[in-house]
């Protein structure tokens, strides 16, 4: 079944990679401007991050929706969970909780 | 499709009887808005859990007819 397989599949991306975003381009070519914006946050704090670009996979798009129960892309994962999308992760990039998150998950990034 | 503020007010309050809502129209396009969204109702909930309850609320129409909707929910304090 097709919705499995993009389950499964995300699944591995966020089982694979520590920090992972499910986005609309890719990090360097961002095609919307929330996700050019978690992007930018991301690389601002130098953290090595996977990008999944939801608009070359139609399963995927649909199916990070169902999986994180979030309507919207971008959303970032961390060590397999789920952060947020573009609101949280703008907030907790402003206040240092996103760093802060990421150092207690034991991921590295520059302060 | 856009959709009116006072609209997006109502169907948060329909599911979040106290919340205190306050709707801004970013561009005055009535198509990007800022929702700013405070209820007893988040204690305790991670930020995730609050904002998936106001997804909850707007029935679907998050991410389809309403795309930009920047979103702040916060408890009363």
């Amino acid at each position: 079944m097709s919705d499995n397989s993009a389950t499964s599949r995300i699944q591995s991306e966020i089982n694979d990679n520590d920090v992972v975003l499910f986005m609309k381009g890719s990090p360097m070519f961002p095609q919307c401007g929330f996700s050019a914006a978690v992007a930018h946050a991301l690389t601002t704090i130098q953290v090595k991050f996977k990008g999944v670009d939801v608009l070359e996979d139609q399963e995927i798009r649909d199916g990070i929706k169902e999986f994180s129960n979030w309507p919207t892309i971008p959303q970032l994962y961390v060590k397999g969970e789920f952060i947020g999308g573009c609101d949280i992760v703008r907030e907790m990039f402003e206040s240092g909780e996103l760093q802060q998150t990421l150092t207690e998950k034991g991921v590295e990034h520059a302060a | 499709m856009a959709m009116e503020a006072a609209d997006i007010e109502q169907l948060i309050k329909d599911s979040i009887p106290d919340a205190v809502v306050t709707i801004e129209d970013l561009r005055g396009d009535g198509d990007h808005y800022a929702a700013y969204v405070v209820s007893s109702s988040f204690t305790g909930k991670s930020r995730v859990q609050q904002h998936q309850m106001v997804y909850q609320a707007l029935q679907g129409r998050m991410g389809g007819e309403l795309h930009a909707l920047a979103l702040q929910t916060s408890t009363p304090d």
